[in-house]
C-alpha cells in the first residue's frame, strides 16, 4: 500500500507528504476514521503532493493518512450506463438516495454499473481473428442500441482472439473473450472496462470534418446558425436569458442517438424537471421513452466543487465510449463557466499566478482541449460515430468580453449568443440574430439565407433610425423592409417552446416554411400608407403563427398556407 | 482533551495563527481577547501552523491570548424552544431568554440528493398582485428582492412573511441597522407572529465574521423544522452584506480576488446557501426570500449578478414598486395553470399592454403625436400602476384577477386586448 501523510489542509486542498512514487492525477483516499474521501493529485513538488478533495474536508488533521491508488480518475464503461443519473464522479444518485435518504453523504461511493444485471451477449468474432483496441468482440442489447463489447482501449497493437464465449447471459464483470498480443500475453475482455476521464478515447481510423448538419428542430439554429454532427457550439448569455430552457428543448428533439446532459454547477431543480419528465415523454424516432437515449451527469451548484470539474470529463468520456459504437452523441453542458470557476478556485488555493479575472493562465488551453474531444470519426470497421458538444456559458455581468466566453469562442464552430434585450422582449429563443455565427452548413439554400440575413440587418438599421426620426421621417420602402424583418423574426426566429407543434420544427418543414418566407421577402408589396402596411403585417403575423401550430402537411396546414398566399397576393405590386 | 495554547504567532484582520498539533480542520476554539472570550474556527492547517478565524474579530487579541481548542465543529442547539427567540449571528441569545443547549446540530451540512427532489407545486399566496398574479411565489422557491438602497425592502419582506401561509418564519439578518432589527421584531410581535418565528440577527455594529455565519445557522435550523413536516420561510436580508463580509475575510486571507474584490468562489458560496431551498417529499419545505441590495442600481454588480445565476428569478423593487420588467418568477408556470382559468391571460395581457404604455410614454416624451390608441394606453397605464402595482394594494389573487378585468374593460374594447374571443366572452365584465 502506498501511504502518504497530510501536512496541510486549506479548504478542499490537501498537502500530503509521500515516500514511494506517485502519479500526477492519480486518485488518493484521505482517511477520516471509517470514511475515505476521494481526491486527485493535482500538483507534485519535491516530497509534497497537492490533492484536490472531492468532498468536504472538515475533520481532517495534520498527520492523517492518504492512500494512493496508483490509478487515474476513471469511469466505468459498459452496458447499463444509459438512463442513469450520476454525480460528477459517476456515483449513481438514485442508488445513493436509496441508501442515504434525503442528503448526500460524504465518502459514500457506489459502483456505477449494476453488478448483478445480466446482459445477453452475442459474439461477433471467432477464435483466431485479429483485432485491435476498440474493435468489437460481440454485442449486447441495451435499450434500442446494440452495445458493442470492445477490446480494451489501452491494449497496444494487433491482438489475436484466443477464445470467445458463445451466446449467453453475462454480468459486466464476466469475461467474454480472451485476446493475446504478439508476445503471447493474454488479456481478458469483459462487458465493462475502465478508462481515465482526462484522456481522450482515440480507437478510430480517422477523424473527419464535421459537415453533416445536426438538426436540433430549432429554426433559428438549424437555418441560421446550424450545428454540425461532430461539431461544437456554445451558448453564452446573461442569467435568465434562456440557456437552460434552450438546452432542455434541444435535449428532447435533437436528431441524435444519445444525449448526455452534464448539469455542471447549476440548479438542482432544473435537473429534477428532466429527471421526472423524460421517462414520461416518447422519443419520436424510436417510439420508446426519451429516457432510454439519455444519461445525466448531475453535479449541481451545492455539490462539491472539485467534482464539478470532474463531471464534464466524466460526461465526455462516456460520450466518446458510445461514439466507438458508431453512434451519434450530443453532449450538452450547463454551464461550462461553473467548471471554469472550479478551476479558478483550485488555482487560487495552489497560489498560481492568476490571469484575467483571477482565472488560471491555462484556462484557454483547458477549454480548447475539452471541445477538441468532440468530433466525427470513421471507426476501424468503417462505421461513423460522432460526439457533438454544446456548452452553455454564464458570463459575469452578461458581458461576453470575459475569459471563459472568449476562450470558448476561439475553439467552437458555432456561437449562439443570447441577448438580454431579446429575452426581455420575450423573443424566445433569445439568440441574437445579428451577433451570432456558425461555420457549419445550413439546411437551407445559402443564397436564400443571404437574402434573409440582409433583411434582418437592414430591418434593424431602419428600426434604429426610426427611434430617432419617428415613423413620420421614414420612407415607406424603408418601413416595409423593417416590417418584413420583424415578420421574419416573429414567425420564424421566434419559436414557442410550450406549443406541442411549434416546439420542434423538423428539417422538411423548416425548408418549406423558409421557402415561403423568402418568397414574401422578395415580393414587391404595395400599400396606400404605413398604417395599412402595419395592419397587413399584424394580420399576416398572427395567421403565420397559427400556421406554425398546425401539424405539417395536414389539411388544415395546407388550407392555412393557401390563405396566407391569398392575403399576400392581395397586396402584391405586379407593376 | 481541550488543548490550551498561549503563543499567537500572527494576527492579521480577523485571522490569527497559533502553533499547535493534532488540530482538526474546521474545529472551534475559544480565544480570550482583552475584553471577552470569542469563538474562532480553524480555516487552514499548514504543518504546525493553525489559522483561526476569530468570530469577534482580531481586535483586542494579544500575542499571549489564551486559545482553547474544543475538538468539535460549529454546532447549534435545536428544539421547539427556539421559537419566539432572538439570537446573534453566532447563536447567542439577544433577547433576555435563557441560553439553550442540548440536541446540537451541525451547520452547513451536506446538500440534498438531486434524485430526491420533486417538482415544486404549491403556490405561496402573499396578497400582493405583482407577486400573486404576475410572478407567483412557489413553495421551495429561492428568490431574492433586487433593490436599490433606500427602497422599503425590509417592509416588503416582513409583509410577505406575515401573509404567506407558512408554519415557521426564520429571519437571518446580516448587517442590519439596529432600527431595522427592532422593526422586524416589533412587526412580528404586533401581528402575533413572533411566537412562530426565530430571529438570527447580525447588526451593522457586530463583528464581520458573525455576519458570514447567519445564513448557515438560519438554514440549518430551517432544515430541521422542515424535516419535521413544517413549511418554513427563511428571510435573508441583506445578502449583499453577507457577500461583503466574505470579501473582507477573503482579503485578509490574501486570496486573489476575481471581480471587484470579491473572492472567486462567491458563486459557490451563495449557491450552497440558496440551494438549501427544498420541498422534502412527504415532509416539510424551505422557501427562501432574500434581499440583495444593488450598489448603484447595477444588476451586473457581482453580488446581484451571481445571485441571478443561482436563484429562481427575482423581484425587482424600484420606486417603491415591484417592477414588472426585470422581475421574474421562474417557477410560476408550475402553479399558475392551476389557480383560475383566466390567470395566465390576465398575466400576459396586462403586462403586454403595460409594455405598450411605456413605449407610448417614451414617444410622448419625445414629442411625437398621441393617437387615440395612445390615449387609451395612457389611461390604462396609470390605473395599472395605482391599482395593481402599488405596494399598498393588498388583495387575494381572485380579487386581483377580477380587478384586472375591470381595468381592461374600463380602458379598452375586448378585441383591442388581443385576448381570444372565447375568453373575453366568458370573462369580460358587463359595463355598468
Ligand atoms: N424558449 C422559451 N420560451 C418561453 N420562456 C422561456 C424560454 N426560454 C426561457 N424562458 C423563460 O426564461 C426563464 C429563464 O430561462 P433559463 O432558465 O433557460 O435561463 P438561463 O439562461 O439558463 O439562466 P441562468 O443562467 O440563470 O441559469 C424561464 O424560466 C422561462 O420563464
Ligand atoms: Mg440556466
Amino acid at each position: 500500500m502506498n501511504l502518504g501523510k497530510i501536512v496541510g489542509v486549506n479548504g478542499n486542498l490537501l498537502t500530503v507528504e509521500f515516500e514511494k512514487p506517485i502519479i500526477q492525477n492519480e486518485v488518493g483516499f484521505a482517511k477520516l476514521g471509517e470514511i475515505q474521501l476521494k481526491s486527485e493529485v493535482i500538483r507534485i513538488r519535491s516530497r509534497h503532493a497537492e490533492l484536490q478533495v472531492f468532498e468536504d474536508t472538515g475533520g481532517l488533521k495534520v498527520g492523517d493518512q492518504v492512500e494512493f491508488t496508483g490509478s487515474l480518475l476513471s469511469v466505468e464503461l459498459g452496458p447499463g450506463l444509459l438512463t442513469q443519473v450520476f454525480d460528477g464522479l459517476q456515483n449513481p444518485l438514485p442508488a445513493l438516495a436509496e441508501e442515504c435518504g434525503f442528503f448526500l453523504q460524504r465518502g459514500k461511493y457506489i459502483k456505477p454499473l449494476p453488478r448483478e444485471a445480466k446482459w445477453k451477449f452475442t459474439p461477433t468474432v471467432n477464435e483466431g481473428d485479429t483485432v485491435v483496441a476498440g474493435d468489437a468482440v460481440g454485442q449486447v442489447p441495451e435499450g434500442v442500441f446494440n452495445h458493442r463489447i470492445m477490446v480494451p482501449f489501452h491494449l497496444p497493437g494487433r491482438m489475436t482472439v484466443k477464445s470467445v464465449e458463445p451466446e449467453g447471459e453475462f454480468t459486466v464483470e464476466d469475461t467474454v473473450a480472451v485476446v493475446a498480443d504478439g508476445k503471447g500475453r493474454e488479456y481478458e475482455v469483459k462487458l465493462m472496462q475502465v478508462w481515465p476521464v482526462k484522456i481522450p478515447i482515440k480507437c478510430y481510423a480517422e477523424r473527419l470534418r464535421p459537415t453533416e448538419p445536426l438538426a436540433t428542430s430549432q429554426r433559428i439554429v438549424d437555418t441560421f446558425f446550424p450545428v454540425a454532427r461532430g461539431g461544437t457550439y456554445c451558448v453564452p448569455g446573461p442569467f435568465g436569458a434562456g440557456k437552460t430552457v434552450l438546452q432542455q428543448i434541444t435535449s428532447r428533439h435533437a436528431d441524435v442517438d444519445i444525449v448526455i446532459i452534464a448539469a455542471c454547477g447549476e440548479r438542482a431543480g432544473e435537473v429534477v424537471e428532466t429527471l421526472r419528465e423524460f421517462p414520461e415523454l416518447t422519443d419520436p424516432k424510436t417510439g420508446r421513452s426519451l429516457m432510454e437515449r439519455t444519461l445525466i451527469i448531475c453535479n449541481t451548484s451545492s455539490m462539491p466543487v472539485a467534482a464539478r470539474e470532474a463531471s464534464v470529463y466524466t460526461a465526455v468520456t462516456i460520450a466518446e465510449y458510445y461514439r466507438q459504437m458508431g453512434l451519434s452523441i450530443l453532449l450538452l453542458a450547463d454551464s461550462t463557466s461553473r467548471w471554469a470557476q472550479a478551476l479558478r478556485e483550485m488555482s487560487g488555493r495552489l497560489e498560481e499566478i492568476p490571469g484575467e479575472e483571477a482565472f488560471p493562465a491555462y484556462l484557454e488551453s483547458v477549454i480548447a482541449a475539452f471541445y477538441e474531444r468532440g468530433g466525427v470519426v470513421r471507426l476501424n470497421d468503417g462505421s461513423i460515430g460522432s460526439v457533438t458538444i454544446g456548452g452553455n456559458v454564464s458570463p459575469a455581468g452578461g458581458n461576453f468580453e470575459e475569459p471563459v466566453t472568449q476562450g470558448t469562442l476561439k475553439v467552437v464552430g458555432a456561437f449562439h449568443g443570447l441577448s438580454r434585450a431579446r429575452s426581455d422582449a420575450r423573443r424566445y429563443p433569445a439568440i441574437d440574430p445579428l451577433e451570432s455565427w456558425s461555420k457549419y452548413k445550413s439546411i437551407v439554400d445559402e443564397d436564400e439565407l443571404a437574402i434573409a440575413r440582409r433583411f434582418l440587418h437592414d430591418g434593424n438599421e431602419v428600426g434604429q433610425m426610426m427611434k430617432v426620426v419617428g415613423e413620420e421621417g421614414t420612407s415607406i420602402d424603408d418601413f416595409l423592409v423593417y416590417l418584413k424583418a420583424e415578420y421574419l423574426d416573429s414567425v420564424y426566429l421566434q419559436q414557442n417552446a410550450f406549443n406541442d407543434v411549434d416546439a420542434a420544427t423538423p428539417v422538411d418543414r423548416q425548408k418549406h416554411v423558409f421557402g415561403f418566407i423568402v418568397r414574401l421577402l422578395n415580393t414587391q408589396l404595395k400599400f396606400e400608407n404605413k398604417d395599412d402596411a402595419r395592419s397587413f403585417f399584424q394580420k399576416l403575423t398572427q395567421a403565420t403563427r397559427d400556421w406554425n401550430q398546425m401539424a405539417f402537411d395536414s389539411d388544415e396546414f395546407k388550407k392555412q398556407e393557401e390563405q396566407l398566399n391569398h392575403q399576400i397576393a392581395e397586396v402584391t405590386d405586379y407593376a | 482533551m481541550h488543548k490550551v495554547y498561549h503563543r499567537i504567532e500572527q494576527i492579521a484582520g480577523n485571522v490569527i495563527v497559533v502553533s499547535a498539533g493534532g488540530i482538526i480542520y474546521g474545529e472551534l476554539a475559544q480565544v480570550e481577547t482583552g475584553f471577552s472570550t470569542s469563538l474562532a474556527q480553524v480555516i487552514r492547517l499548514e504543518g504546525n501552523r493553525v489559522y483561526l478565524q476569530v468570530f469577534a474579530g482580531g481586535r483586542g487579541v494579544s500575542t499571549d491570548s489564551k486559545v482553547r481548542f474544543l475538538g468539535r465543529a460549529m454546532q447549534i442547539p435545536f428544539s421547539e424552544n427556539l421559537l419566539g427567540r432572538i439570537f446573534t449571528g453566532s447563536g447567542v441569545p439577544r433577547d433576555n431568554g435563557p441560553v439553550l443547549s442540548g440536541n446540537e446540530i451541525s451547520i452547513g451540512g451536506p446538500s440534498v440528493n438531486p434524485a430526491k427532489r420533486i417538482i415544486p407545486r404549491n403556490m405561496v399566496r402573499t396578497g400582493i398582485p405583482m407577486i400573486d398574479v404576475f410572478n407567483t411565489l412557489v413553495e421551495s422557491q429561492k428568490l431574492p428582492i433586487f433593490s436599490v438602497a433606500g427602497e422599503p425592502y425590509n417592509e416588503l419582506l416582513a409583509r410577505i412573511a406575515l401573509q404567506a401561509e407558512v408554519d415557521i418564519i426564520i429571519l437571518g439578518g446580516m448587517g442590519l441597522k439596529h432600527d431595522d432589527y427592532l422593526y422586524f421584531r416589533d412587526y412580528l410581535e404586533e401581528n402575533g407572529a413572533l411566537s412562530r418565528s426565530i430571529l438570527y440577527v447580525h447588526t451593522a455594529a457586530d463583528p464581520t465574521v458573525e455576519c458570514t455565519l447567519v445564513p448557515d445557522i438560519a438554514l440549518a435550523t430551517a432544515e430541521q423544522f422542515a424535516l419535521q413536516d413544517n413549511r418554513v420561510l427563511v428571510l435573508l436580508t441583506d445578502m449583499t452584506n453577507f457577500a461583503d463580509a466574505m470579501k473582507e475575510v477573503a482579503i485578509t486571507m490574501e486570496q486573489i480576488p476575481s471581480n471587484r474584490g470579491y473572492p472567486g468562489d462567491l458563486y459557490s458560496q451563495l449557491a450552497s446557501r440558496y440551494e438549501k431551498a427544498v420541498d422534502f417529499e412527504g415532509s416539510g419545505s424551505i422557501t427562501i426570500l432574500a434581499v440583495t441590495t444593488m450598489p448603484g442600481d447595477d444588476v451586473t454588480h457581482p453580488v446581484p449578478d451571481n445571485t441571478g445565476y443561482i436563484t429562481e428569478g427575482q423581484f425587482y423593487l424600484k420606486n417603491g414598486r415591484i417592477e414588472p420588467f426585470g422581475s421574474l418568477s421562474r417557477l410560476k408556470q408550475q402553479v399558475n395553470g392551476k389557480t383560475r382559468d383566466d390567470h395566465r391571460i390576465i398575466m400576459d395581457t396586462m403586462i403586454q399592454l403595460y409594455a405598450s404604455y411605456r413605449e407610448t410614454l417614451e414617444k410622448q416624451s419625445m414629442g411625437f403625436r398621441m393617437s387615440g390608441w395612445d390615449e387609451k394606453l395612457l389611461k390604462y397605464g396609470v390605473r395599472f400602476e395605482n391599482e395593481m402595482m402599488a405596494l399598498s394594494v393588498n388583495i387575494p389573487l381572485e380579487e386581483a384577477l377580477d380587478r384586472g378585468w375591470k381595468i381592461l374593460a374600463d380602458c379598452f374594447e375586448p378585441q383591442e386586448t388581443g385576448i381570444a374571443s372565447k375568453f373575453t366572452d366568458k370573462f369580460w365584465p358587463d359595463k355598468a
